[in-house]
């Protein structure tokens, strides 16, 4: 085989299977690749010690007969993920020489499935921001460029990392985590796969913690049948994370290619946005038709609250963070600031040093809305309104299986050209956030590109614990758009 | 509703977060821009609805009352800016 990093994950899992490559040729291939795309700064850290250290053991259990679903196959681990052993630096200063002394349950999960670990992948730091640009590492660059142009874009975020070396032939597949669409933004403007599953589908434990009744991990990989492996082998019920779920999880591979006939997919009418761009809105379309082509019945659904999503987000979040970040103290973990004066000199200098500005500006924000006089007006408002976008969802499902709708207002952005102004960046998650908001499973699969030959994203929401139906439409829908459009490869020079 | 610099320095200090006095006031105006954009929340009808408190509806688990990690102040010590044996340093808060 002639590039073996150009194999889909389950591809490479077949050609392992049938004894035509080793986890180690393959393993090889992908530290090679990783190598000569350093420019693209998608790891903060690579383990090709312990890739190959599990390849040869993948090896040997394959030669035995042993293997397991996801034998011997390289992925990159969001570096929010503890790792034992493993610095795990949440893209954060304040973290950057964290050694976590235990794993997380979802990368567990996977090296238990037989997978291979590549290194630790970029984010936005604590996963907070949606371009991979806040990051203490500098920002990720994404593989993909405008056709004619040399202008650096984003990857998308936070999990920018995870979407970069997956479309890059970085890794066979990424874990990363979404809770406000940082798995499915980066999927969507990188023509990669990508699915947040139900909150409590997959285990908390060992992820740093952003917002927890929002935070969910998942996988980003090239094609759904790869999300699906993926995810069947990281979602387990946890007595460690005590909001996971016990519901059992199916094979949803088994059920991929059961087609759409007789399917309803909802289209929300408030998802219609001004100032989305046309080529988003063009491939929107094209999705209501394919699917309708394929035998699914389009029905106009409303989701009435959706323009207060994100705002009830910017309070939950914000909120929910501040309390999490508490814990970045300077004495337990972490960065601690030179000679202090006293205990809270100590407290507050190391937190102003080692947290990044946005980071600053949401735990200000969170202890803002918590705080006394103003937590009714903020925070308990919030809870409310979260309440009805939830309700909005239930009521849609009377009328429908599967909602699409695009997954961002437009294609990847420049590096910089967003950082200005907050509320300009916040607004890229319009069309992901809501799905956080009622804790439902979310997947996005790439469907074409613009003129500038960019990837464009569409977005399915399903209803809670039926990842199985959104795997099916998300296969109905890549079947129709045929997506082959790849980045050069120009950072091998 | 929209912060001032005295609030802002007031919630940086119930963070414990050092913002440098030269930051305050950009800060306050970064603050502000978000604020007014929440304010929008306002416009909602929420009489009567209860606040939503837990992602997906579920019973909270119980379990059994009983040491499930083992003594590891060893692994908890490795990652102390400034650890002695199985002690966490602090400035001292007792004149």
């Amino acid at each position: 085989m002639s590039d073996l990093t150009e194999l889909t994950l389950a591809e490479a899992r077949d050609a392992i299977a049938s004894k035509k490559v080793s986890s180690r040729e393959l393993t090889q291939g992908f530290l090679k690749a990783m190598e000569e795309a350093r420019v693209l700064n998608a790891y903060i850290t690579e383990t090709p010690e312990i890739a190959l250290a599990m390849a040869d053991a993948s090896d040997k259990r394959i030669a035995a007969g042993e293997a397991r679903p996801m034998e011997g196959l390289p992925v990159g681990i969001k570096d929010l993920y503890c790792t034992k052993g493993v610095k795990t630096t949440a893209a954060s200063k304040i973290i950057a020489d964290y050694v976590p002394q235990y794993e997380s349950t979802v990368s567990q999960n996977l090296w238990d499935n037989g997978a291979v670990m590549l290194g630790k992948l970029s984010c936005d730091e604590f996963a907070m921001g949606s371009s991979n640009e806040t990051s203490a590492f500098g920002p990720v660059i994404s593989p993909w460029r405008a056709k004619g142009s040399t202008a650096q874009l984003v990857p998308g975020g936070s999990s920018g990392g995870s979407s970069c070396a997956v479309a890059a032939r970085l890794a066979l597949g990424a874990t990363a985590s979404d809770t406000g669409g940082s798995i499915r933004t980066p999927a969507a403007v990188t023509g990669t796969t990508g699915i947040k599953p139900t909150y409590g589908r997959c285990s908390r434990y060992g992820i740093v913690a952003f917002a927890s009744s929002l935070d969910q991990a998942g996988p980003i990989s090239s094609t759904v049948r790869d999300c699906a492996i993926m995810l069947k082998a990281m979602a387990s019920v946890d007595p460690k994370d005590s909001t996971s779920v016990d519901i059992p999880v199916p094979d949803y591979e088994a059920g991929l290619e059961g087609g759409v006939k007789g399917l309803r997919i909802g289209i929300p009418k408030e998802y219609r946005l001004e100032g989305t761009a046309p080529e988003i809105t063009a491939i929107w379309e094209k999705g209501v038709e394919w699917l309708k082509a394929q035998g699914a019945e389009i029905v106009d659904i409303s989701l009435p609250h959706t323009k207060y999503a994100l705002p009830t987000y910017y309070i939950i979040a914000p909120a929910e963070c501040s309390s999490n970040l508490a814990r970045y103290d300077g004495v337990r973990y972490g960065h601690r600031a030179a000679d202090p004066k006293d205990l809270i000199d100590l407290y507050e200098r190391s937190r102003g040093e080692g947290f990044g500005a946005e980071v600053r500006r949401r735990i200000l924000i969170g202890t803002y809305v918590l705080s006394a006089g103003y937590y009714d007006a903020y925070y308990l408002r919030a809870q409310k309104v979260r309440a009805l976008i939830a309700r909005d969802f239930t009521e849609a499902y009377k009328k429908c299986d599967v909602i699409l709708t695009p997954a961002t207002p437009a294609p990847a952005f420049a590096i910089g050209e967003k950082v200005a102004d907050p509320i300009t960046m916040y607004l890229y998650d319009v069309f992901t956030v809501t799905v956080n908001l009622a804790g439902l499973p979310s997947l996005v699969v790439p469907a074409g590109v613009n003129d500038a030959g960019l990837p464009l994203g569409l977005q399915l929401i399903g209803k809670a614990f039926d990842e199985a139906t959104l795997f099916r439409a998300g296969r109905a829908l890549e079947i129709a758009a045929e997506f082959k459009a790849k980045p050069e490869k120009w950072w091998r020079g | 509703m929209s912060v001032d610099k005295d609030t802002v320095r007031r919630i940086a200090r119930l963070a414990r977060l050092k913002i440098e006095e030269e930051r305050v006031e950009p800060m306050m105006a970064e603050l502000n821009g978000i604020l007014d954009w929440i304010e929008q929340l306002k416009e909602v009808d929420v009489s009567g609805v209860e606040p939503m408190t837990s992602a997906v509806a579920h019973n909270l688990k119980m379990r059994e009352d009983v040491v499930t990690e083992p003594n590891n102040a060893d692994a908890l010590m490795v990652n102390a800016p400034g650890g002695e044996d199985h002690f966490f340093v602090v400035p001292k808060v007792v004149e």
